[in-house]
């Protein structure tokens, strides 16, 4: 049986088929305008090259920058409604006050303040005022909006209050759909309140992108399940997707990371991605990429919720070399014409890639007219890209240990055979990681609950917790001999009689097939 | 250099930057009465300065800030005017009328809460603060070192619940009772403390801190806009002194009775290659040593940037493998005396065997 992997870039859309952990084929193809037409194409360039039949095809796997790029160019967001349960306290700065101008716009910029919201040890600021929350509602219902982002202070300690708030407005606004940001950051009022209200302005496109994928695989005969992965390196069906569109942010990186340590069975290093642009380093430790410790900027707003640690520099493939004393290469690069700009392919740009070619550390297109440069010059711009990719990665070093680094994507000729003293490791089908990663996702199960340590131990708590999640996974299709726990987090609620904790705890398998 | 006047719009960033520099380290992350300030301003009112020295030695001067747990000030953000309605408590217990406002600490969050609490009452904030840096306790300002009592003091929360501390024993009795109180008030609070004369601030007061803040944010924040070396800017501007660039090689944190407590070894690099640098923490930098040598200790302010972009890195977003830029920034002569050095010299974070010694000040480069 087999599966596909997709990765859809913002240059190219890479495809690879694996069968168990065998990669039959990997091949890139232009991103198109449209992303289906072109995730159309390169599933069937792979299954006609490798002849194999559409009914043997288990399932599809698609990481895509869709979502992240529709709230960097501020295209395709909903009207949005923010209600914050807070008053009195958190009415100095509302909903949305530091994002830029333009999103705001793009999403409305409407938002509410009402009773409610807990405080640090768990008692009421205020109680949730239903009468209020009518009236909201009905607002909301009168500007024609239809869908909410639901923030309480301290609700990831405590989501009672958003939960029941969701209730009460759903009443009046039953076709409206609800993001409770307790689902999806941690604390930090702001930061947490942004990604929801981001969610909930994405609803609309990924309902309408999910049923385009699903009519895509359909049009060419694909009838398995598909999934989209998101940025912790697990599958997410089309409902849940639907739902929560924000978790697919920076899922390329962690794609692309957890593809490099598949393909070279490291799990602890490295990983730089060079594309055509752009270059982003990150680290993976157990082979998973180490999570941002620090708030995530997307598209200029402000979010805290779990992503990959990713340091980007602009330098890639097409990067421009420009200048004599001092050169710079980048931050402009040719991108995807480079088979047209590039000196190596009969144009008149010098590139990243032409000073790799002229040095004769690759092998394509025409390595002539970077030669006459001299071996002098190209040896200082080579000393530059270096020193640009040596501190990047000094940067994601998480420990003195000698982990090694992992070189992928499709500008990754430009990484030397030793970084910083770390030796680099380039793996077969470097240039499509990405779609490996996707390929490899992994079906997950998770549970979110509060529990009584009146009667039984933490330690037995959090057993208990863990073998629920694995029935979970393994009632997803998840293989019960590779289940393993990726994440833990316990918050004792000290003001609960009988010594309450709140548990939250994901376990990761291979999906079976 | 003309006197500061006021705060704009504009100067908001550089200031929030200034005093996380100042913060060496802690005094609680500036973002959000950053943004606080610019809704006030946006609502059209002032953030007027006023020179410490134009002070009218008859003024009431009124330190105030916030108080509470830094992960409870990003989630219950307040209500807005809790350190207004501690003031007006104040006057209403004194029946006097405030003058003027002053920051206690200038380094972090507490740069902002003076300005957020002028612009709402029309009052001016005094270009001076309490420390200089930051501390992480009330009895370590100038003002409590040199003698003043800080009661009645009062606290407001964003309920409309407001305490008045009316008497105390000692000064260290105000930071006691207020963190009890903050407590069953949510872990979030304004503070007001007790009014000081004119006179005794321009004695004792750090002078022209808001200033330094604002500068320093504007040095930093102009080296990256012209791609200059934004550490050099810093110390051209402040007389201190580059003590090393280097990466962080190691690194240890944890809590420990409320504070975050640890070190940094860091591994020089460019000019300072063969040295290996150690900074131990408790909130705030205390004591640098290079290799195995201490060469500045609290209250001198020790200092680290980004190296790249000169932006202040604080205690909890440290890692491992930051490229950081050491500096340290001599502290104001009002904490050099003996009895300061009481309060906040090395011993009085647990370093029983290290003497300050006060690191050389460059008196022409700053023009307080």
């Amino acid at each position: 049986m087999y599966r596909i992997g997709i990765d859809v870039g913002g240059t190219n859309t890479d495809a690879v088929i694996m069968q168990g952990d065998k990669i039959l084929i990997g091949v890139k193809s232009p991103t198109t305008a449209d992303v289906m037409s072109g995730v159309v194409e390169s599933l069937k360039k792979v299954l006609l090259e490798t002849g194999i039949d559409n009914a043997d095809i288990t399932a599809v796997m698609i990481g895509t920058t869709h979502f992240t790029n529709a709230v960097v160019e501020r295209r395709s967001l909903s009207n949005t409604a923010a209600v914050r349960l807070c008053l009195p306290a958190a009415q100095c700065l509302p909903p949305m006050v530091d994002w830029p101008e333009d999103i705001k716009e793009a999403v409305g910029g409407h938002y509410w303040m009402a009773d409610g919201g807990n405080e640090f040890d768990g008692r009421e600021i205020s109680p949730l005022n239903e009468d209020q929350l009518h009236k909201i509602a009905n607002e909301i219902g009168t500007l024609g909006i239809d869908s909410v982002a639901l923030c309480s202070v301290f609700s990831p300690v405590n989501d009672e209050m958003e939960k029941a708030a969701a209730e009460i407005m759903r009443k009046r606004l039953p076709n409206a759909s609800f993001t409770l940001s307790s689902e999806i950051g941690r604390l930090g009022i702001l930061e947490r309140e942004n990604a929801a209200i981001m969610n909930a302005s994405l609803r609309k496109l990924s309902a309408h992108t999910v049923g385009a994928i699903g009519e895509a695989l359909k049009s060419i005969n694909l009838n398995c399940p598909y999934y989209i992965t998101q940025n912790d390196g697990t599958l997410m069906s089309a409902k849940f997707v639907q739902e929560y569109p924000v978790l697919t942010f920076a899922s390329g990186p962690t794609n692309s990371m957890r593809g490099a340590s598949f393909l070279t069975g490291e799990k602890n290093a490295i990983v730089i991605d060079v594309g055509g642009t752009s270059t982003d380093v990150g680290a993976l430790v157990n082979g998973f990429p180490r999570p941002a410790s620090t708030s995530v900027d997307v598209g200029g707003v402000r979010t805290n919720f779990r992503m990959p640690d990713v340091y980007s520099i602009a330098l890639g493939g097409g990067s421009i070399v420009q200048g004599d004393d001092p050169i710079a290469v980048g931050p402009r690069s040719v991108g995807f014409r480079i088979h047209e700009q590039g000196l190596l392919f009969g144009g008149d740009t010098l590139t990243a890639t032409d000073v790799a070619v002229g040095l004769g550390i690759a092998n394509i297109g025409d390595p002539e007219p970077a030669k006459k440069l001299g071996q002098d010059k190209l040896l200082t711009i080579k000393a530059l890209i270096d020193e640009m990719i040596v501190n990047a990665s000094e940067r994601m070093r998480v420990s003195a240990d000698e982990i090694p680094i992992l070189a992928v994507g499709g500008g990754s000729i430009l990484i030397p055979d030793r970084v910083g003293g770390l030796t680099v490791i380039k793996p077969e089908h470097f240039s499509v990681a990405n779609a490996v990663g996707a390929a490899i996702g992994q079906i997950s199960g998770e549970v979110d609950r509060i529990f009584s340590l009146a009667s039984i131990t933490r330690e037995e708590a959090l057993e208990t917790a863990r073998k629920e999640a694995t029935g979970k996974a393994i009632a997803a299709g998840a293989r019960p001999e590779s289940i393993e726990l990726l994440d833990q987090e316990d918050v004792p609620l000290a003001y609960l009689p009988g010594n309450a904790t709140r548990i939250r705890l994901k376990v990761v398998g291979d999906l079976d097939g | 250099m003309d006197k500061l006047r006021e705060i704009l719009d504009s100067d908001l960033d550089a200031v929030a930057i200034g005093a996380a520099i100042l913060g060496t380290g802690g005094g609680g992350n500036p973002y959000i009465g950053m943004l606080r300030c610019r809704q006030e301003l946006r609502k059209g009112r002032k953030i007027n300065i006023i020179p410490i020295d134009e002070l009218p030695d008859d003024a009431l001067v009124v330190s105030l800030g916030g108080i509470g747990a830094p992960v409870v000030g990003i989630e219950k953000i307040e209500q807005g005017e809790e350190c207004l309605r501690a003031m007006r408590a104040l006057e209403a217990d004194l029946d006097c009328k405030i003058d003027a406002l002053i920051s206690s600490e200038i380094g972090g969050s507490n740069a902002m809460e003076p300005m957020l609490t002028a612009a709402q009452a029309g009052l001016p904030v005094v270009d001076g603060d309490g420390m200089g840096r930051a501390f992480p306790e009330m009895q370590m300002c100038t003002w409590s070192i040199y003698g003043h009592v800080s009661a009645p003091s009062a606290m407001a929360d964003e309920k409309g619940n407001i305490v008045i501390i009316k008497s105390i024993r000692n000064e260290v009795w105000v930071e006691t009772l207020a963190r009890a109180n903050v407590v069953a008030m949510g872990a979030a609070a304004g503070i007001a403390m007790a009014p000081m004369r004119g006179s005794y601030v321009k004695k004792f007061a750090v002078q022209s801190t808001v200033t330094q803040a604002l500068s320093l944010g504007t040095a930093v924040l102009d080296a990256q806009r012209k791609n200059n070396d934004p550490i050099a800017a810093v110390l051209a501007h402040e007389g201190g002194q580059l003590l090393m660039t280097g990466k962080i090689v190691d690194l240890e944190r944890h809590l420990k009775g409320g504070f975050a407590v640890g070190h940094i070894n860091v591994a020089g690099f460019g000019d300072f290659e063969d040295d290996a640098g150690r900074i131990d923490i408790q909130n705030e930098f205390l004591v640098f040593r290079r290799n195995g040598k201490v060469e500045v200790c609290v209250p001198d302010l020790i200092v680290v940037l980004d190296v790249d972009t000169g932006l202040p890195i604080t205690t909890e977003v440290l890692r491992y493998g930051q490229r950081i830029a050491v500096l340290a920034l001599p502290c104001d002569d009002l904490l050099r005396t003996p009895e300061a050095l009481a309060v906040v010299g090395p011993a009085a974070f647990g370093y029983l065997d290290i003497t300050f010694t006060p690191m050389p000040k460059n008196e022409t480069e700053y023009d307080g």
